[in-house]
């Protein structure tokens, strides 16, 4: 588990994070959201201790992060994975290596269990015979795979995950969310993921912070969020027309007033603006 | 960065392959420039030594000893480190910006790892390591390339030249040049290693980055030079 405590971080005079609050389970996917600038990445980043905040607590298991020693900060960053935005994988070492890197610089394995354990997350992330293969030569969705298996190559007790769907398909998006929440329950790790995709929220968001400027907004569940009434939550999630569509339906639908999917389809046509063929403009 | 640097290895042989790799790309990777420079640069001094010497009075020998003293004291060690300013430490700054600005820095951060201990003590290690030797190296071309050209041009005689090298000989030359050389080792590696670890923003600051750690590398060269010429060669 972690607590984050009254976080307060800025960069010169202007603050960034404000005052924030949060805890985070083990065993399910905790989803910090809000726009670009809200304030997400650098609380991530203080919580994995790369930004040290101005003011508060950062507890892994009751003990504060903050306040550690360097022996005792590194021995809580063996315990944690991260997936980063770029995936962050070394440019000159292959798949195998990549992943090997945490074995051989944490353990004493020798080469054939580390072999062993690198082949059995490859297979766990679903990515087999790339062994050889350079970043460079891997697509986006590939990398953030190989970069997932890197992260729980020494089994972390806490996983950090920095918009791990950025650049990605909303096909293989869904492959790496489920990815990421088959592997929390599995190995009950705190999981922490950085988004402001809604199909993530919707999936695998079990607890949501939403920042807004700097400030924690509102938290809850993904069944909460849908039906909040928080202004600003929900000016962020129903950004999309189409989201508000659904919204809406959703509500009628509970209501009983839309019975079957001709009905829907005649709201939305109903509420669809005209569009106009370019040849009947003129 | 310095005191940054010097804390105990996670693993020592982690840290030892990658002391042999820097070792790889900092020797071998500029072999190939540093023996072009000096076999050219050996020929070029004594073509143009032999056309400022024009006294029938001052023996050919002259020559070699001219060559042998100027590259030993200045052509191998500071033009060689020069180029390897541009060569080794704008490939330093690049990578350890590269590393920041993808964000491996940051991960290698998050697993543990000491990063200024891993990614830099190596190189300048390495640096430390190989620049002399490739600065003896540049010596020993540099004085054939002379030979190679004298004699071929029709300038000096191969014997000629022999004797001209063993002519009022000072050993101290040799070690005044290693010093030299340890100390633009420190220069090239720790000015590139701290221009690319503390990259920010992206792939254009790495750019940046690695022209600001050549030019100030090269500069710094030149300051060093100076400072060590006039006190350990008037000491002498």
């Amino acid at each position: 588990m972690i607590e984050v405590k009254n976080i307060k971080k800025g960069f010169g005079d202007k603050p960034v994070i404000q005052d924030v609050s949060a805890v985070m389970k083990a065993g399910q996917c905790n989803l910090i959201i809000g726009a670009s600038g809200s304030g997400k990445t650098v609380l991530m980043k203080c919580m994995v201790g790369l930004f040290q905040p101005d003011v508060g607590e950062i507890l892994y298991n009751g003990n504060d992060f903050t306040k550690m020693g360097r022996a005792d900060k590194t021995e809580i960053r063996k315990q944690i994975g991260m997936l980063f935005q770029g995936s962050a994988l070394f440019d000159s070492l292959n798949v195998e290596q990549n992943i090997m890197f945490p074995l051989s610089m944490f353990t004493k394995w020798d080469n054939k269990q580390k072999l062993n354990r690198v082949n059995e997350v490859l297979e766990r992330v679903n990515l087999p015979d790339v062994n050889k293969k350079f970043p460079s030569e891997l697509s986006g969705g590939m990398k953030k795979r190989v970069a997932l298996a890197r992260a729980v190559v020494l089994n972390p007790k806490y996983l950090f995950c920095d918009e791990p769907n950025s650049g990605l398909d909303p096909q293989t998006s869904l492959v790496i969310d489920k990815l990421i929440k088959e592997l929390t329950i599995e190995y009950n790790i705190t999981t922490v993921i950085n988004t402001h995709d809604m199909n993530s929220v919707m999936e695998i968001g079990d607890y949501i912070l939403y920042m807004h400027k700097g400030n924690k907004e509102w938290e809850g569940n993904k069944k909460d969020i849908i039906f909040s009434k928080n202004t600003r939550l929900n000016e962020f999630i129903f950004a999309s027309e189409f989201l508000q569509d659904a919204k809406d339906m959703r509500m009628l639908e509970r209501a009983g007033k839309i019975s079957d999917d001709r009905n829907m389809d005649e709201l939305l046509n109903n509420d669809a603006p005209q569009i106009i063929p370019p040849s009947d403009k003129e | 960065m310095i005191k940054g640097m010097f804390s105990r290895p996670e693993n020592k042989k982690m840290y030892g392959k990658e002391l042999i790799h820097q070792c790889v790309e900092i020797g071998i990777g500029s072999l190939g420039i540093v023996t072009i420079i000096s076999i050219f640069i050996g020929a070029v001094s004594t073509i143009q030594t032999a056309y400022q010497l024009v006294s029938p009075l001052i023996p050919k020998s002259t020559i070699a000893q001219v060559v042998r003293d100027t590259i030993i004291l200045e052509f191998a060690p500071t033009l060689v480190c020069i180029v390897l300013a541009g060569v080794a430490g704008s490939r330093i700054a690049s990578e350890l910006g590269n590393m920041r600005v993808s964000e491996q820095i940051d991960a290698l951060e998050i697993m543990g790892v000491k990063t200024k201990t891993y990614l830099i003590l190596p190189k300048i290690i390495a640096a430390l390591l190989m620049i002399p030797l490739l600065v003896v190296i540049a010596m020993t071309l540099g004085i054939w390339g002379g030979r190679l050209a004298g004699v071929s041009s029709g300038i000096i005689s191969g014997q000629e030249f022999d004797s001209g090298l063993k002519l009022f000989f000072d050993p101290f030359t040799v070690k005044f040049a290693l010093i030299k050389s340890y100390v633009f080792a420190f220069i090239i590696s720790s000015i590139a290693a701290f221009y690319g670890y503390y990259v920010k923003g992206g792939a254009l600051e790495i750019g940046r980055a690695s022209t600001k750690a050549v030019v100030v590398s090269c500069i710094l060269i030149l300051f060093a030079d100076y400072v060590l010429s006039a006190l350990l060669l008037k000491a002498n």
